[in-house]
């Protein structure tokens, strides 16, 4: 065996052929749009089922209402109670999961390829027949107003909710899907019937079936689970979130949460950017892995590596399909607080155009976004959840075999371009949730005007 | 007719000739090579006032080695690889996902750090990430609503100069001071091919990953394999504690040593903290949080270790409820256990549930619980990779009885730690006849 070369790295090879499984669209006849996709790696099926209307939709005053909504599918359907549902669940290995989001609620179960017709069934009968119960409802609605009393506690619970507000505003993304005490004391049984009534319904949904099956089965068990659910006559929810938001601006610079005797300063510094459908997608994800959006981007090798205030510091974007937040997040050490926002506002100045992205950052932002592409589909269950996502923003189904391309086309100029249309200073705004009486001082010093003090809002 | 699906994890091991154990399992579903290298060092193999070198070390492993002397990130991060890596009690793990045209460049990389990693490591590196530590201690521990409790358990269950008394992350005093030559120390004793284990799983052909793994690999001097260390820690009472901390509300912890990994009754406990707390069926999550709902949570676990486990059962309370009535109902639960196991019915649930979990784990090539980590765990825990379907069968094997058993002889009323934590300044809110205790 000959003796490995160590004066230099072996060279990568040439890219790996990617192709994206294909994806078959059916509709039924109820209206439900359904995707089909074949995975052969174990035997297993994943049911994605996405429903328009996250907590975006919740009515103003009546925060955390989709999230409850969808927390009362396994809380008992037809027959079934809640602990029949869970047993029925378990005796099928399930893994069921919801998501809600700020426009859509996704749920998921995946399940042995020999429970597939069990777990279609259940799944659709959770989701579009629930009890509705109200001694289920009660309970479920105390467990998340417990729940977000404990969050107050929680650093970066507290700083998500507090940045949200200060970027929105009044805005219906301007709250975590769990909501608000007022907002939760607030909901009755029947308004949680009536969402459901609303939202759940056949021609608002998409079914993504993924799993070691061939197109014609995986549809017939679509077609089993899902073929009866009727469409309501009390017609489709409005979707609170609003298009003409371009213009939402933060009301503060500098706004500090105190936290008593706290080690660390959690941070959050961004503002409102982008869409996710914004023709310049492609050069912010290439700016956002420059910037922040991987270990070494350089927010992390600056606060992290360089100076050694923190575990480690990202940035992303939050995406929607309206105008979604970016933001840089980090916990720094409560000592280093005011030098790690100085360091941080810096690095999103100099991406717009005091420091453009060298050749070197461009083609290691590049190379680590397309070459780790394809491992990013490896299971059904991120496969299922890569096309929920075309469901979600109206993205063509060639996606993700466009991908790549695009971001080897990115240059630059054009991520330059994008900071500096996505990116405005003036807007830029900075949270953080730590001590006060350390932290003031240095703060100051910042020219970003007095921190005003605010107390955590749930 | 319905066959029952494959449930194995195959694979072929050698061992070169400087001790390193190579691992390959093939898998092309997807042009993705999993690299997985264990070291069979944690944070068990410190000593007291040493307390969290494995960890700060691991660190150390991403600053660079003598022939690329710069961050391990950049290069393998610009090939497409995804990587971290992780520490505890018993080993430390460190993983890369690269596309298989990156391979190469994986394995460089890699063994550089195994084999010549001390040449770059300098004072302000090592400084560096000192500081990179404490904050994650910061963040992750003392800045976290009950991130100390695990201390204090620790420290209850076990005496001062027991490896698993501290926890992984160590003290922050011990952290402060720690200096670079210890880390060198450090390095020659745990960081050689002998007390390592490398699994390449993948879209790869076997005979040619064993040839990558020897050229790569096959240069590194072996070194000699540390002593296996005893556990010799047991619980004569019961002992009960109270910690204050920035919370809300108040929770319980009651916390067993229970058998080490692998060992008998381990799947059995496993299946315990099912029956017990997972989902609604499960017999303490029905009675605390669903009908009576003095809880908002209760979770319980077999925490499997090398050397001796804990088992943990953790509820808290809901706003107005008392840890008292909460403990109260979590021993009649567990009697209950003990004295009658599960019904058939709560047996066949879990079995149904472990078999597709453990089909679920197939999934992945890669990564934390990936199969290129499950084969090095089992190699270096057990011996051998091929121990997956031995695995499963632990738990088709287990019996009413069997769990049954193993409540009556691992949960006992009288040899345990209650630990309550409690809003600040709030004493009457504990499990009565506790001791306070601090941790930092």
């Amino acid at each position: 065996m000959t003796r490995i070369d160590r004066s230099h790295l072996p060279e990568v090879g040439p890219d790996p052929a990617f192709t994206f499984p294909e994806i078959v669209r059916h509709t039924l006849g109820n209206g439900l749009r359904v995707c089909t996709i074949e995975h052969r790696n174990v035997p297993v099926v994943t049911f994605s089922l996405q429903v328009d209307g996250g907590s975006g939709s919740d009515p103003e005053g009546f925060e955390g209402l989709a999230a409850v909504v969808a927390d009362m599918a396994d809380e008992g359907t037809g027959s079934l109670s809640p602990i029949d549902v869970s047993d029925a669940l378990a005796r099928i290995g399930a893994d069921y999961d919801v998501d809600v989001g700020g426009d859509a609620t996704d749920f998921s179960l995946t399940t042995l390829t020999r429970f597939a017709s069990r777990g279609a069934s259940l799944l659709a009968s959770m989701v579009t027949r629930p009890s509705l119960l109200e001694r289920e409802f009660t309970r479920i609605r105390q467990m998340r107003l417990d729940r977000l009393r404990q969050l107050k506690d929680v650093a970066s619970a507290v700083a998500e909710q507090t940045f949200l507000r200060m970027l929105y505003g009044t805005h219906p993304y301007a709250h975590l899907a769990i909501g608000t005490d007022a907002g939760l004391r607030r909901l009755t049984p029947d308004d949680v019937a009536s969402f459901h009534a609303r939202a759940f319904q056949p021609s608002r949904a998409t079914l993504i079936v993924c799993g070691a099956m061939g197109h014609d089965e995986l549809l017939r068990e679509a077609e089993t689970g899902f073929g009866d659910w009727a469409p309501s006559l009390r017609g489709v929810a409005a979707q609170r979130a609003a298009s003409d938001d371009e213009r939402l601006e933060p009301a503060a610079k500098l706004v500090v949460v105190h936290r008593e005797a706290a080690p660390q300063s959690e941070l959050r510094i961004g503002q409102l950017s982008a869409r996710r459908v914004a023709p310049e997608y492609p050069a912010l994800v290439v700016m956002n892995a420059v910037l922040g959006g991987q270990f070494v981007s350089r927010v992390n090798l600056k606060l992290r590596e360089e100076k050694g205030f923190t575990y480690g510091a990202r940035t992303s974007f939050d995406w929607r399909r309206g105008i979604s937040p970016y933001s840089l997040h980090a916990s720094v050490h409560t000592a280093s607080t005011a030098e790690a926002i100085a360091d941080s506002l810096a690095e999103f100045a100099g991406v717009r155009g005091l420091r453009p992205p060298t050749q070197e950052e461009m083609t290691l932002a590049k190379a680590s976004l397309t070459r780790g592409y394809p491992r990013g589909f490896e299971t059904a269950q991120q496969v299922a959840r890569s096309v929920s996502m075309l469901s979600l923003y109206g993205l063509p189904d060639t996606y993700f075999e466009e991908f790549v391309p695009k971001i080897h086309a990115v240059t630059s100029a054009d991520v330059v371009d994008a900071a500096a249309r996505y990116l405005d200073p003036a807007r830029l705004t900075t949270l953080v949730v730590g001590d006060y009486s350390v932290i003031a001082e240095p703060l100051r010093t910042l020219n970003l005007g007095e921190p005003e003090l605010r107390q955590a809002e749930f | 007719m319905m066959s029952s699906p494959t449930l194995d994890l195959p694979s072929t091991k050698r061992t070169l000739a400087n001790g390193l154990d190579v691992i390959v399992h093939e898998d092309r579903h997807v042009p993705i090579v999993a690299v997985n290298v264990w070291y069979h060092v944690g944070s068990k193999n410190e000593r007291p006032g040493r307390t969290g070198f494995a960890h700060l070390f691991e660190h150390l492993m991403f600053e660079g080695s003598q022939h690329y002397n710069a961050g391990y990130f950049p290069p393998l991060q610009q090939a497409g690889a995804l990587l971290n890596g992780s520490t505890n009690a018993d080993r430390t793990n460190y993983w890369e996902v690269v596309p298989t045209s990156a391979l190469d460049r994986a394995l460089w990389m890699e063994s550089d750090r195994m084999g010549f990693l001390l040449p770059a490591l300098t004072r302000e590196r090592f400084e560096t990430q000192r500081d990179v530590v404490l904050n994650e201690r910061r963040q992750t521990y003392e800045n976290r609503p009950y991130g100390m409790a695990m201390m204090a358990l620790s420290a209850a269950l076990y005496p001062p100069d027991h490896p698993y008394s501290w926890m992984t992350i160590g003290s922050a005093e011990d952290i402060r001071a720690m200096q670079l030559e210890d880390v060198q120390e450090f390095f020659r004793t745990f960081y050689h091919p002998s007390n390592a284990s490398l699994v390449l799983a993948g879209d790869v052909d076997t005979a040619r990953a064993f040839d990558l793994a020897e050229a790569y690999f096959g240069e590194i001097p072996p070194g000699v394999r540390p002593q296996p260390l005893s556990n010799g820690a047991r619980l004569s009472t019961e002992t009960r504690l109270v910690l204050e901390d920035r919370v809300e509300l108040p929770r319980i912890y009651l916390a067993w040593h229970s058998p080490a990994m692998f060992a008998a009754d381990d799947a059995e406990m496993d299946l315990l903290g099912d029956l017990l707390a997972n989902g609604k069926t499960s017999r303490l999550y029905n009675t605390l949080v669903y009908e009576l709902r003095i809880a908002l949570d209760v979770s319980a676990y077999q925490s499997s270790r090398e050397i001796g486990s804990f088992f943990l059962l953790v509820a808290t309370a809901a706003p107005g409820r008392t840890l008292t009535e909460i403990a109260a109902r979590i021993d009649e639960e567990l009697s209950r256990a003990a004295d009658e196991g599960p019904s058939a019915d709560e047996m066949d649930r879990a079995i149904a549930q472990a078999e597709a979990h453990f089909m679920y784990r197939l999934q992945t090539v890669g990564g934390f619980g990936g199969k290129s980590d499950q084969l090095n765990a089992y190699n270096v825990l057990r011996g051998t990779p091929d121990f997956f379907s031995a695995d499963l069968e632990r738990y088709r094997a287990a019996t009413r009885g069997s769990l049954q058993a193993a409540a009556r002889k691992h949960l006992s009323l009288d040899r345990r730690v209650v630990l309550s934590v409690i809003p600040r300044g709030q004493h009457a809110l504990a499990i009565e006849g506790s001791t306070a205790v601090s941790v930092s």
